[in-house]
């Protein structure tokens, strides 16, 4: 009989995570993974998150299939653990097959805890644990139904989440009097009401159950006092319970959970319990981060490797409750407190602090400053000044973290370790310090506090990463993962997920521009997220009036252009007509009320001379004209400008096509160019000719115009969707690398994918200027004078609402 | 009754003339005054930044502030005060009656009116 390897009963989260404690151990080592589910190992915790996607229980899959066959993971699912013969070592299969392993892991995890309350075996009464609990969800939904969850702590509320996004309306019945009262306070559990009620979950507290009314099928709960609420569909979801039987049959100690050591070992010798299913020093941890650092011990011991051991873990967990982000660790109350709060965020931030010592914070709608409070309250660090050091959490640099702080919460990787890569490792940049302490490579969310150590351990000064919302400290990286993962459309969906914008405003227009490259031009358009100048499509001059230039192709203009412009610079009394350095006619002075008809008069699609947009691309007369031509140079400026024409980009980006090297387009200098040489054309990018001035750097030398228009479109896509906001080509280049840029751009099959993406985007381009006849608010371009201003005088009823009394 | 009831209400708008986010500008006597409409109500101040005379009906709103539209100078919307470097911008109150749009008529508003 094989009596070799290792056999991990439960293929949840523990599960999974001691498998790969282990395999990470020893490569040779077999291992089986016994899943009672007929999947593969999914992560519990995201549950409702399938709920509200609609996707499919496989995007919960923690590993892909293949995972398991390339490290030789015997997984067996579908398959439920009978009975364990401790001694042994063996485990005997319902259907009686029997098998014998070296050691044995209890991972069984834990299950719903079912309250003693009559009625609760009623059809259409349902816990909320598995994939199948979601389907019953959504058929339910399907039919209108009401739904109501008994339990408003972190699971009842996972649970009212995930039915509320099936837009049935939600009753959370609560035994206690708040919400979550094992992790908020009450004034935080009160900052969660907001965001239930715009979902439209309603609240009971203190509110016991006394029994689930209806004939066979659940219609109903009763409360205390003969109160009566209508449901067609009851979720319980008041706690969980360690599965320990499959222990407790085998003679192993169990209390609550199955009992541990600090070495993870039960009171058998050949079996150890990780999880859910364990109890350590007293204690039976439901959140991850402790299960990940039991499986680590557990794995140590295991293998026999010494040293190791599991002295309990702080209790704490980072989540989303209702959509807002939470932070709850160690305790919630305590004899000293700070509190920040904005019932707007809404935020709620509070450290608790215990005899000089931080014991525990709640960070909720703003999360800043996780990591520090996190290693403070780890280390039960002194605290003199509650609420200074909760302000300076907030801001905390990458400087200012102790070395024990912990900076990756999905691998446990703390800043010591990055350093130390850097320093003992050899390792350069934040890429080489990812791959190698596998920090950022879970969720990624940690990904700027690594790049600003790596900076910090590089330069000595603080490099600050480039914050597309400073007041939050996020990256354009960090919101993009979240408008993606989300689903997010327009800019106020990312501003109340994400608080972007709500300090200061000023990174609206590039969270604007993010959301519509995302989404590809096919987001919902919010103007107040625009810079006055996208909002009327003309550029703001230091008298408030704007200017206007209509888009010449190439610099190519006709007499009957000519006059349109002439004709409407008097009419509407320009104040100066100029012809611009991008070879075009600017109209100075033109008040924003006559934007739509000045538009209407010239008849010429709009230049986005406001815009971070393409502009214009110079072009010299090229062989159409001129002794010394090599090359077409308005035909290919004039498809440039065209191809391009109306989209948006991080920067301006400003072009040039010269028929030869003599180069009069400029286009040397410009963000992108092409000069025509003997026989081919030189493609280039990323020159400047403004504040400082940058040659560009030769991208590619390209036999045909074609291939020129097609290369740098591929370029152009590529900067549109990895360029952080303002900046432009000349900085985007060096940032990047012509290397890099060239191997992507350059690369056939990620062309082909950059030049699709341009296209999808480039199909929902509309002329702005054509708002003139349908503007998207009737007083796009007017103020109020013309509106209904009237004197209302005396007032002779009493004050108005909302008046001060 | 409040002193500020006594000296009446300025009709400038209704509530659908001015697009949620943004803002418009009204002329009261010889002075222009910015018109704001925001998730967490209305409000008022002068249309004229402090520093170069922006218009700040023109600007980007946040929360609890405005963004001049030429130099990013911010103002709190409450009360008008300067948030960046400089001098604060008179705030008037708005009193939003059905769908009517009213500014309170400071003193020196009401002799310009």
């Amino acid at each position: 009989m094989d009596a070799q390897g290792i056999a991990i009963v439960g293929g949840g989260i523990a599960g999974q995570a001691l498998c790969e404690a282990l395999r990470e151990r020893d490569p040779d080592l077999a291992i089986t993974l016994i899943c009672g589910e007929s999947c593969l190992p999914y992560d519990r915790v995201r549950l409702s998150e399938i709920l509200v996607s609609g996707e499919e229980p496989s995007a919960l899959q923690l590993r892909p299939d293949e995972w398991y066959a390339d490290r030789r993971v015997e997984v067996l699912t579908g398959r439920t653990v009978a009975a364990l013969d401790a001694e042994s070592a063996a485990l005997t299969f319902a259907g009686g097959e029997r098998r014998s392993f070296s050691k044995v892991a209890l991972c069984t995890g834990s299950r719903p805890l079912m309250p003693p309350i009559p009625g609760l075996d009623k059809e259409g009464v349902i816990p909320f644990r598995g994939p199948e609990d979601c389907e019953t969800i959504r058929a339910a939904a399907a039919d209108g139904a009401r739904v109501a969850v008994i339990g408003g702590g972190l699971l009842g509320l996972e649970a009212a989440y995930g039915v509320a996004s099936q837009g049935c309306p939600v009753t959370v019945v609560h035994l206690m009097d708040r919400l979550m009262e094992r992790q908020l306070d009450s004034g935080a559990a009160a900052m969660l009401q907001p965001a239930m009620e715009a979902l439209g979950v309603t609240v009971l507290l203190e509110h016991g159950t006394e029994e689930v009314t209806g004939n066979g099928r659940a219609t109903g709960l009763r409360f205390a006092g003969d109160v009566q609420l209508d449901s067609d569909l009851v979720v319980v979801s008041v706690g969980i319970a360690a599965n320990t039987s499959l222990a407790t049959d085998a003679g192993l100690e169990t209390a609550r959970g199955v009992l541990v050591d600090d070495l993870m070992r039960t009171s058998a010798e050949r079996v150890v319990a990780v999880g859910e299913c364990a109890e350590h020093r007293g204690v039976v941890y439901g959140l991850v981060a402790p299960i990940f650092e039991q499986a680590k011990v557990a794995a140590d011991t295991l293998l026999g490797v010494p040293g190791s051991a599991y002295e309990g873990s702080l209790q704490w967990a980072k989540l989303k409750v209702m959509g807002v982000d939470l932070v709850s660790i160690g305790r919630a109350e305590g004899s000293q407190e700070a509190v920040t709060a904005d019932a707007g965020r809404p935020s709620y931030r509070k450290l608790v602090v215990e005899d000089g010592r931080a014991a525990g914070a709640i960070l909720l709608g703003d999360t800043r400053g996780t990591e520090a409070l996190l290693d403070a309250i780890r280390s039960a660090g002194e605290v003199s000044d509650p609420l200074e050091r909760l302000a300076e959490a907030a801001t905390a640099t990458a400087a200012e973290l102790p070395e024990s702080a912990q900076v990756c919460d999905c691998n446990g990787v703390c800043k010591g370790e990055l350093v130390e890569a850097m320093r003992e490792g050899g390792c350069g940049s934040a890429r080489e310090v990812m791959a190698v302490t596998r920090a950022g490579t879970g969720c990624g969310s940690c990904k700027p506090m690594v790049k600003e150590i790596v900076a910090l351990e590089n330069g000595g000064a603080a490099e600050e990463p480039a914050f597309l919302c400073p007041c939050m400290r996020q990256t354009r990286e960090q919101l993009a993962l979240q408008i993606r993962a989300d689903g997010h459309e327009a800019v106020s969906d990312v501003t109340a997920a994400c608080g972007t914008g709500r300090d200061c405003g000023l990174c609206k227009p590039a969270l604007a521009y993010l959301v519509s490259e995302i989404r590809e031009n096919r987001h919902r358009e919010e103007r107040s997220a625009r810079f006055i100048n996208d909002r009327v499509h003309a550029n703001i001059q230091n008298d408030g009036t704007f200017s206007v230039v209509p888009r010449m192709y190439g610099g190519v203009t006709t007499p009957d252009q000519l006059r349109r412009i002439a004709d409407a610079a008097e009419k509407y009394g320009a104040r100066m007509v100029k012809v611009t350095g991008g070879q075009r006619i600017d109209l100075l002075g033109i008040r924003k009320a006559d934007l739509p008809e000045v538009w209407r008069d010239i008849g010429m699609p709009s230049g986005h001379a406001y815009a971070k947009a393409v502009r214009t691309v110079k072009t010299c007369v090229g062989t159409d004209f001129c002794r010394f031509g090599l090359g077409d140079a308005i035909d290919l400026g004039v498809q440039m400008e065209r191809e391009w024409e109306g989209l948006h980009t991080p920067a301006k980006v400003k072009s040039g096509v010269s028929g030869c090297p003599r180069n009069c387009a400029e286009a040397t200098v410009k963000d992108i160019g092409a000069v025509a040489v003997e026989g081919a054309w030189q493609l280039r990018v990323g020159g400047a000719a403004g504040g400082s001035v940058r040659e560009a750097d030769v991208l590619a030398t390209l036999d045909d115009a074609g291939e020129v228009l097609r290369v740098a479109t591929i370029l152009l896509q590529y900067y549109r969707e990895h360029g952080d906001y303002k900046e432009r080509l000349y900085d985007f280049v060096p940032r990047i690398g012509l290397d890099q840029i060239r191997a992507i751009v350059l690369d056939p099959e990620q062309g082909a994918a950059l030049l699709e993406r341009f296209r999808i985007a480039k199909a929902a381009v509309t002329d702005p200027w054509l708002e003139r006849d349908e503007p998207y608010h009737p007083r796009q371009f007017d103020g109020l004078d013309e509106a209904t201003a009237e004197r209302e005088l005396p007032m002779l009823v009493g004050p108005p609402e909302g008046a001060a009394r | 009754m409040s002193v500020a009831l006594e000296k009446g209400l300025l009709r400038v708008c209704a509530t659908a003339d001015v697009p949620l986010g943004e803002g418009r500008p009204v002329t009261v006597g010889d002075r222009r005054v910015a018109v704001f409409h925001t998730e967490s109500g209305w409000y008022a101040l002068d249309d004229s930044c402090p520093h170069r005379g922006g218009p700040l009906s023109d600007g980007i709103l946040a929360d609890r502030c405005v963004a001049c539209p030429l130099h990013d100078r911010r103002f709190g919307l409450a009360d008008g005060a300067a948030l960046t470097d400089g001098a604060a911008v008179a705030a008037h109150r708005v009193i939003v009656r059905g769908e009517g749009v009213h500014l309170e008529i400071a003193e020196e508003l009401e002799q310009a009116a």
